[in-house]
């Protein structure tokens, strides 16, 4: 199929404010009588709050109002379970827990007041590792709850005693990752605007998830959805992170600007965000694999350990995804898995890019290499030996045969792309000097969208005004993907139109479709199709319309190059324009709601067995390194990444999304950790919290594979997070082959190259 | 606090202004003058994306005082489009995909021209050099290079 308008490297429709300055985050917006506020958060991580005193700050000149808990309705959020300080109560749970915000006329009053509240704190003994929060004897950190669990999912599968007592070969490995922090170059913003048009308040900011942020705003105020309205346009970057914290920030926002019936901007600073927003997950791993002589994996048995910090947060799903792909896409007749989140008094640990694969991902890609080295087998050749193919039932026991399986295609590919075969064997070969290079790969199946974790349907409109010009809006929000670009794409391709028609409306609650969260790279699979179903519900008005105008039969016209046309006649019946004009005289409504619901699929949490994602993505990455022996260094040289998206609707975007997860998953991979020391975090601005610069950017090759999903608009899936869940694994396996050492914590840094393990260091707690 | 009266040229534009001496540029550009496409992300000169051509080089404003550059010249990115016309830079980084949520791409522009001003030709490691300042947390770079190289090769 030959379209005209996607599968095509279009510009960018944001990019002109982009590039000029034009582009208004919510940081740029002001508004009259604007009140900045500021947060007062904990001196410790774990702590009773005994008394505050608000006197000497209320006295500050330009202090409009002060908040505490006691002034917020409702003061617990959450998307899933709903025990998220807005403003600690009674006690701090974790060193980010808010404790009570100031609005005064200018953002320096009120960095001055917040120094004038006085807090008298009990300190308490604290947990700050998951494995102690286990711990039967363990106090528990939040007193209404049994135990310190989160949550715990299964995964079984066969027997795997039996398993084990059929392989010829059995390791048992246990691999951990480290808290990481989102780096969105825009710290969070929100401001809050009272009264405004016919809304209670209004909350403008850089928000991920407009309507998650518009429940837990209307929850904690006790109004009404109608009641709130959230507006989101321009988004700084997020990777799953400006969602909860943003909730959060945006209730005080809120109760600050109904206090005092002024607008109120709440900023974080660069520490705050880092101090207050939630982070990746650390993971402890126990990988215990068996396997014949011939290569043949038998039986795998699983337990991951994730560090939820003080609340829930996106635990319970996050835990969910790697509970289903924590073997690898690799068939086995027997699988045990346990996945478990406990609470600890850390920072607490939500939805970043990857959600939950990129730890388990770097457990079994690098235990792969680890059991081919036992083997004495290439580790290309043994992941060949076991992949999933057309009709392999995975772990949980799902057919796959929707779908084409493309795992040996993009092995395939990324494979001959960077030459792994030779260079395999080159770095096998002894090195001399101190310089060694290695190379490795990394290979995952990926279940697109949100699978059985929650009700998966977006919705659009797509609405022709009547001058032929096109507004499209969505529930999903632009995290600077290129969503409107994409979504833009496929209106043009339904209504045969130019792109320079449609203008893509901001994402605004009391307008757009409310359609679940723009999370789990399901932005073009659902919202795409949500999108299309708009477009082509108006394409059949514009078709009837034309029939019927000049007695033709409807099945035979077709929209394209801004007319109308019939099948086997080049020449235009009308123009997109005049047909327009046929529609106003005629009061044709040319607008339309697409809604579309994802094909149903199921979990059974009891029995750890079912089809949990309707669909899936597969990716390969090579990774070459060259390992300075002498000093810990490592250098990436090149990085391959092959995967299958289905269809790609905008291939210069979606490159982009492989660029910029691959380096994201570098800097997971070798440089990235927020380092906690009983609950205070140490590094908290990027003088000192190191994310990859263009210096650290290796050779990039994208491979786009397209094999068109039944289920995708134009058969077209997810690539958003399978860039980035491969890399760290793909390089940790160059680096045991450049090394002859195998390091099996995140992040490969100098001291853990060269010595290792980790140093660790006194927490300076100043912000 | 007294307030010190300084000069400045602002894309082109002349202005007085009375500021506080802690005031920093970065603030000035903002707050007081609505130039918002200057962005702050780290307020320690880490992130570059408050990068603007101060007298011909880039600098971070949110590390300069506004009262020590009396008499500068100043371009930020909404100086770069003249009379309607694109700057070549702001073109290939429209052409090339060189952005994606846009928030590093006013301090990526500013640190790029500053370059070109002084090396109309620079080798790829001479780019890469001059934006090393720069975080981008969503591109890995690529694109912006190429948009960079694709004004700098002809």
């Amino acid at each position: 199929m030959v379209y005209d308008k996607v599968n095509k490297p279009i510009r960018r429709i944001d990019g002109y404010e982009k590039v000029t300055g034009k582009a208004k985050f919510a940081a740029d917006l002001f508004f009259p009588n604007l009140l900045y506020g500021k947060v007062l958060r904990s001196k410790y991580p774990h702590a009773q709050i005994i008394k505050i005193n608000l006197d000497k700050a209320l006295a500050y000149p330009g202090v409009k109002a002060i908040i505490t808990a006691k002034d917020i309705p409702n003061n617990k959020i959450g998307v899933i379970i709903q025990d998220q300080q807005v403003l600690a109560q009674d006690e701090v749970f974790f060193i980010g827990d808010g404790i009570a915000v100031v609005a005064a006329n200018t953002l320096e009053t009120a960095s001055k007041a917040i120094n004038l509240i006085e807090v008298e704190y009990k300190e308490l003994p604290g947990i700050f590792d998951p494995e102690e929060a286990a711990r039967k004897d363990s106090f528990l950190i939040h007193s209404d709850r049994q135990n310190n669990q989160v949550i715990h999912h299964r995964l079984r599968k066969g027997d795997t005693e039996k398993g084990f007592q059929d392989a010829e070969i059995i390791l048992e490995r246990e691999y951990s990752t480290p808290f990481v922090e989102h780096a969105y170059l825009e710290p969070e913003v929100v401001v809050a605007v009272p009264y405004e048009q016919n809304s209670l308040v209004t909350i403008y900011g850089s928000i991920q998830n407009p309507f998650a942020c518009r429940n837990a705003v209307a929850s904690a105020l006790k109004v009404s959805l109608n009641k709130v309205r959230v507006i989101q346009n321009h988004l700084g970057g997020s990777f799953g992170g400006k969602d909860e914290v943003i909730s959060s920030m945006s209730v005080r926002a809120a109760v600050l600007a109904l206090k005092t019936g002024q607008p109120v901007k709440l900023i974080n600073n660069r520490e705050e965000s880092i101090l207050e927003s939630y982070k990746r997950h650390p993971y402890k791993m126990k990988y215990k694999i068996g396997a014949t002589r011939e290569g043949k994996l038998v039986a795998m048995e699983i337990k991951c350990l994730a560090d939820s910090g003080a609340y829930a947060c996106q635990t319970p799903f996050v835990t969910w995804r790697s509970v289903v792909q924590a073997t690898g896409p690799y068939e086995l007749p027997h699988v045990k898995t346990d996945t478990y989140g406990y609470f600890t008094n850390n920072i607490y640990t939500g939805a970043m890019r990857g959600y939950g694969s990129p730890q388990i991902i770097f457990a079994n890609e690098s235990l792969m290499d680890e059991l081919a080295q036992e083997l004495k087998m290439n580790p290309l050749e043994l992941r060949l030996k076991n992949i999933y193919h057309n009709n392999s039932i995975t772990a949980s026991g799902q057919k796959l045969d929707n779908h084409t399986v493309s795992l040996e295609e993009v092995i395939n590919r990324a494979i001959k792309e960077s030459d792994y075969i030779n260079k395999y064997q080159e770095y096998n070969k002894i090195q001399s000097g101190d310089k060694k290079k290695g190379i490795g790969m990394a290979i995952s199946f990926r279940g697109c969208s949100l699978g059985a974790e929650a009700t998966d349907a977006a919705g659009a409109i797509v609405a022709v005004q009547r001058d032929g010009s096109v507004l499209i809006s969505t529930g999903l929000a632009e995290n600077g993907m290129g969503l409107k670009t994409v979504f833009s794409q496929i209106v043009a391709e339904e209504l045969g139109i130019e792109l320079n028609r449609i203008n893509y409306m901001e994402v605004d609650t009391s307008v757009s479709p409310e359609s679940g969260s723009t999370v789990a790279s399901r932005s073009t699979i659902l919202g795409g199709n949500a999108v299309k179903l708009a477009a082509q519900q108006v394409k059949d008005k514009i078709l009837a319309m034309i029939a019927a105008k000049y007695n033709l039969r409807k099945e035979n016209l077709y929209l394209k190059n801004e007319g109308i046309y019939e099948k086997f006649n080049p020449q235009k019946i009308i123009s997109y324009e005049e047909m327009i004009e046929v529609a106003n005289k005629e009061g044709i409504f040319l607008s339309a709601y697409g809604w579309y619901k994802a094909p149903d699929i199921f979990w059974d949490e009891e029995a750890g067995q079912g089809n949990p994602y309707f669909t899936y993505v597969y990716g390969c990455q090579v990774a070459e390194v060259e390992v300075d022996t002498a000093t810990g260094q490592i250098e990436i040289l090149k990085i391959t990444a092959a995967h299958e998206v289905g269809k790609s609707i905008n291939p210069a975007c979606l490159k982009g999304q492989i660029y910029g997860g691959v380096i994201m998953g570098l800097g997971y991979g070798i440089m990235e950790e927020v380092e906690t020391y009983q609950g205070y975090i140490r590094n908290t601005n990027f003088d000192e919290y190191l994310i990859p610069t263009i210096k650290d950017k290796p050779d990039l090759v994208a491979i786009i594979v397209e094999n068109p999903d039944p289920y995708g608009p134009y058969g077209a899936k997810s690539i958003g997070e399978p860039s980035l869940e491969l890399t760290a694994a793909a390089i940790a396996n160059a680096v045991a082959q450049a090394t002859g050492k195998r390091i099996r914590n995140l992040p490969l840094n100098l001291e853990r190259v060269l010595l290792g393990h980790a140093l660790s260091r006194e927490v300076n707690h100043d912000v | 606090m007294k307030k010190i009266k300084i000069n400045l040229t602002i894309n082109g534009k002349k202005i007085t202004l009375k500021v506080n001496p802690q005031e920093r540029l970065i603030d000035t550009l903002r707050d007081r003058l609505k130039l918002t496409g200057t962005k702050e992300g780290c307020s320690i000169g880490e992130c570059g994306a408050c990068t603007v051509i101060l007298n011909g080089k880039a600098v971070a404003s949110c590390l300069v005082f506004t009262a020590q550059i009396d008499g500068s010249k100043i371009l930020t990115v909404e100086g770069l489009e003249v009379g309607g016309k694109l700057d070549p830079l702001q073109q290939a980084f429209l052409d090339h995909h060189a952005v994606q949520c846009g928030f590093c791409t006013p301090g990526m522009l500013m640190s790029a021209k500053a370059l070109l001003l002084k090396n109309p030709h620079p080798t790829r490691e001479e780019i890469k050099t001059a934006l090393e300042g720069n975080l981008c947390r969503c591109t890995g770079y690529e694109q912006i290079i190429e948009a960079i190289e694709s004004v700098t090769k002809d």
